[in-house]
């Protein structure tokens, strides 16, 4: 009864690994895509916030993986791995991606989200890790919390509260 | 990341003298609006990671009512004008002189929606004219569009272009308030202007000043 449950947080453009009884949650996605990723037996799962579709966006010199959808849901699978998950056991709750701001000339730039939500269906059906949820696209932020002992995804937003996926 | 590390405290400068003259202008603009007294602070030049850029204003989940619009033109970038709630709804009952106001109704009312987002359109429009005057910059702003949600979803927005070339960004916050109430920091309302990574030696050209200066 008395076991302590702490929240791990994942900040944008990041990831980290979870283990229950402790819970593991990113605050204000909007465009961007939190991923989780769990072993479906073992009570471990991971998270990583995406901000943009492709690594060969980037431009910069060191690369930060966890930005992107291509990187990020490989390198989280990785890790997820390295202590324990088993890949076929590995299933995915994804949500984020919204179009925050409705603009008449919609640039590439600003149809980020639904891009985002793309590359990381992609990445996840080449790993072949099946989505068990997804709350994508519209237009509000969220706040996404998982446990990896239910295996439930939270997403709260500010119009429609916390609801359970 | 390397326009960064060729910042000088020169560069430094430059940009807080425009968060200077645009946010001078533009609380000038919303002093006149409401006919009150506007104070407005000294300008921050910040370097931060996206993570600090969310704390800059109350953090990722906290809820807020921005007006973001992108600039185009010579030195592209993005501007976002936050207010948190409170402050928010004081602005909307004094432009539409209805003290009855919530913050909650906002959504459904289309009055109180346009004037914020007139709000943001008069202030975000005076800013970037003063900037475009100072620099001798074309630039245009995009049809300002309003969002109240959280932070982290709105903000993001405007890191995408940067998030492509660097894990950090470079910020120009001014803060402003009504002069004669006693606020926190919490609820002030944030200019926060960031240019995209090409149009920093843009505008330090304009002005004269070299990149590696």
């Amino acid at each position: 009864m008395d076991e302590k449950v702490e929240i791990i947080k994942v900040g944008i453009a990041d990831m980290n690994i979870v283990s229950a009884p402790n819970r593991i949650r990113t605050s204000g996605l909007g465009s961007c895509v939190g991923v989780v990723i769990y072993d479906q037996v073992k009570d471990i799962a991971g998270l990583v916030h995406i901000m943009l579709p492709d690594s060969s966006l980037s431009k910069a010199g060191t690369m930060n993986v966890a930005k992107f959808a291509d990187t990020g849901v490989k390198e989280l699978v990785k890790k997820l791995v390295q202590i324990g998950a088993r890949p076929s056991f590995l299933k995915a709750k994804i949500a984020g991606g919204a179009q925050m701001f409705q603009f008449s000339n919609t640039s590439d730039m600003m149809r980020i989200g639904p891009r985002n939500v793309e590359a990381v269906k992609r990445e996840l059906a080449e790993l072949k890790i099946a989505i068990m949820a997804e709350d994508v696209g519209g237009n509000s932020g969220r706040t996404i919390e998982f446990c990896p002992k239910s295996k439930i995804l939270h997403i709260r937003t500010v119009n429609k509260g916390t609801q359970e996926w | 990341m390397g326009f960064i590390r060729n910042l000088s405290s020169i560069h430094l400068d430059i940009l807080k003298e425009i968060g200077n003259i645009g946010a001078g202008h533009a609380a000038t603009a919303l002093s006149k609006l409401l006919n009150k007294k506007i104070d407005m602070q000294v300008p921050h030049v910040k370097i931060v990671t996206f993570d600090e850029m969310m704390e800059l204003s109350g953090g990722a989940d906290h809820v807020v009512a921005a007006v973001f619009l992108r600039i185009e033109g010579e030195a592209p970038g993005s501007m976002f004008f936050v207010l948190p709630p409170e402050q928010a709804t004081v602005f909307i009952k004094q432009m539409i002189g209805d003290e009855e106001f919530t913050f909650d109704q906002l959504a459904e009312n289309e009055i109180a929606t346009s004037a914020l987002q007139e709000l943001g359109n008069i202030l975000s429009g005076s800013y970037l004219s003063s900037l475009s005057d100072f620099t001798g910059l074309a630039l245009y702003p995009s049809v300002p569009a309003l969002s109240v949600d959280m932070v982290g979803a709105i903000i993001s927005y405007g890191l995408i272009e940067l998030s492509q070339v660097s894990d950090y960004a470079i910020v120009i916050d001014t803060a402003l308030n009504e002069d004669d109430v006693e606020i926190s920091e919490s609820v002030r309302g944030h200019f926060l202007l960031l240019p995209d990574p090409d149009s920093f030696h843009i505008i330090f050209e304009s002005l004269g000043v070299r990149d590696n200066g």
